[in-house]
């Protein structure tokens, strides 16, 4: 019957269509509402959040700072996570298997626990990390990570960090072993082998990485809630201050709304340039 | 294929220690004895996980994040199954729309949708109710339910159930003898997956839940906003102890790469 198929998905639809659509349509209009201190929510069209989210100063400096970490937690995990991908995919079982569960198990450990783990490794300047850094003698006097935009992207890179090790690794389950061979054989070394052979077909990998990542880092709440405290604000923080403390909820809308349609921009630019760059490879 | 050299090994070690390093503090910290944080120690006591007992909200917290991950777990899958039949089996107009439709809680921030709830659940008088807790965690959880029934529903022989079907069987008797056997691993995996995803959720439950609907993950977060203390650690180290086993069990039952990367919901 042709219409089965339509049958069997309608109750999910039903349910998307009133839970997830609708409230997300309910959020655009809330953002062009009227709000007062006294008035409260008062439903107008008025472009008032829009002109004040993109002229004040104060919101342009808070999206600036979420861009900012964003790529650098985003830098931060392809830099780090692809080699590690790399790696784990060259190990025989039983390591391989244990490894992937310690890499990619933290992904389904609570982020308030992880963060709060980093919290308690930065600690103010006795803290375990500043300890480390110092005995290492890589600084000489502690660095302040509570607080502060690099303990910020620290914390995110780490919580972030297995989705660009998945990325890269489903990307490198795909290379085939005997072309690095062939390539040694023709008298590559380790150095050119990597640059030419594994890089370039890792490539989409770490971009599909990096949009995941990019998208999560400056969406992120929990953990640039706790680490950069009260006074350090990103857009999802700014966001929830409008909502559950100043109750302007119609200006928590529109920086809500304006953090989505800025992300899904970005990554549909990305996907694009990724399927345009790399067509004639996969296609 | 070669092997790893030394240098790669040292990264790799390091790497891992990173990995690793705030959850083992978490858990170390929990078992010092003092009254306030103090690490690293040589002594160690159980005094913290005793005291949970003694601050109900916790407590009361923990068994409504139990309920809420099971209850809206299970009806994500319910929802999931006849979804991903449909997907699995049939080509028809807006089968890729409808699959991206059913995705889209991993692609939308979550605050956005915690914000979207609040705003929804105010106006139909479902603030800060259980009902509006469940109704959203179906909704957050259902792409990883949706995926791995979609990965066993593809995965399928068709024959088995034409066989049933040429010796006499209904649909009815298909479905529930045949299919949704052959489907089951995918499901239970499904909702152990959909279970951890919502057990640990705490952006969009933030938005959603009032001080008697507190989950856990919310109800440490907004503890850890006012201090830091070793109560925190410890609950966190026990959240750390239920997803590690739970963790341990689904690799063994279905691969933790599998459950991660989704292979087989492209029929690869």
């Amino acid at each position: 019957m042709k219409s089965t198929p339509y049958l069997l998905s309608l109750p999910a639809l039903l349910l998307f269509s009133a839970i997830v659509v609708v409230p997300l349509v309910m959020t655009v209009l809330l953002s062009f509402h009227d709000w007062g201190q006294y008035k409260g929510i008062e439903p107008v069209f008025v472009l008032k959040n829009w002109r004040e989210v993109f002229t004040d100063s104060y919101y342009l400096e808070m999206f600036g700072r979420t861009f900012r970490i964003a790529v650098m937690v985003t830098v931060l995990a392809a830099l780090f996570g692809a080699p590690e991908a790399y790696i784990l995919n060259r190990m025989r079982s039983p390591w391989r298997g244990i490894f992937q569960l310690l890499i990619l198990g933290p992904l389904l450990i609570s982020v308030v626990a992880r963060t709060l783990g980093w919290a308690l490794l930065f600690g103010g300047n006795s803290g375990l990390v500043n300890k480390a850094l110092i005995s290492l003698g890589l600084i000489s006097g502690p660095l302040p990570f509570m607080f502060t935009e690099t303990g910020m992207v620290v914390a995110l890179a780490h919580v972030l960090m297995p989705y660009m090790v998945l990325a890269v690794w489903a990307a490198l389950q795909r290379l085939d072993p005997q072309v690095e061979n062939a390539a040694v054989a023709l008298g590559a070394g380790q150095f050119t082998v990597l640059r030419r052979i594994v890089l370039p077909q890792a490539m989409p990998g770490i971009l599909s990485g990096a949009v995941i990542v990019f998208a999560l880092a400056a969406s992120a709440f929990a953990t640039p809630a706790i680490i950069g405290g009260r006074r350090l604000k990103v857009a999802s923080t700014l966001a929830y201050d409008e909502f559950l403390n100043t109750l302007n909820w119609p200006l928590g809308a529109a920086i809500a709304v304006l953090l989505l349609v800025a992300l899904v921009l970005i990554a549909a630019g990305t996907n694009r340039l990724v399927e345009r760059r790399y067509a004639q490879v996969f296609g | 294929m070669s092997r790893n050299g030394p240098l790669a090994l040292c990264y790799h070690a390091l790497f891992v220690v990173f990995m690793l390093a705030p959850i083992v503090v978490v858990c170390c910290v929990a078992f010092t004895p003092e009254g306030f944080l103090s690490f690293p120690t040589d002594r160690w006591s159980l005094r913290w996980f005793r005291a949970i007992a003694r601050y109900p909200e916790f407590v009361s917290a923990f068994w409504r994040s139990l309920w809420l991950g099971a209850l809206s777990s299970a009806i994500s899958v319910a929802f999931s199954v006849p979804a991903a039949l449909a997907i699995a089996r049939y080509r028809f107009p807006g089968r890729q729309s409808l699959t991206a439709l059913f995705m889209s809680p991993l692609m939308i921030p979550h605050v956005v949708l915690g914000i979207a709830f609040l705003r929804f659940f105010t106006q139909i008088g479902l603030g800060g109710t259980f009902a509006g807790l469940v109704l959203s965690h179906i909704v957050i959880v259902l792409p990883f339910a949706l995926r791995l029934t979609l990965a066993s529903a593809v995965g399928l022989d068709r024959a088995i159930e034409h066989a049933a079907v040429s010796l006499g069987a209904s649909d009815w008797t298909v479905l529930k003898r045949i299919t949704l056997p052959l489907v089951m691993p995918g499901l239970v995996s499904g909702w152990a997956l959909a279970f951890i995803n919502s057990f640990d959720e705490v952006t969009m439950t933030v938005f959603i839940a009032a001080p008697g609907t507190e989950t856990l993950p919310v109800r440490m977060f907004l503890y850890i906003q006012d201090n830091i203390d070793p109560l925190v650690t410890s609950v966190s180290a026990a959240v750390i102890a239920i997803t590690v086993l739970a963790l341990v069990a689904l690799d063994r039952a279905y691969g933790l790469e599998r459950l991660l990367v989704g292979r087989g919901a492209d029929g690869r």
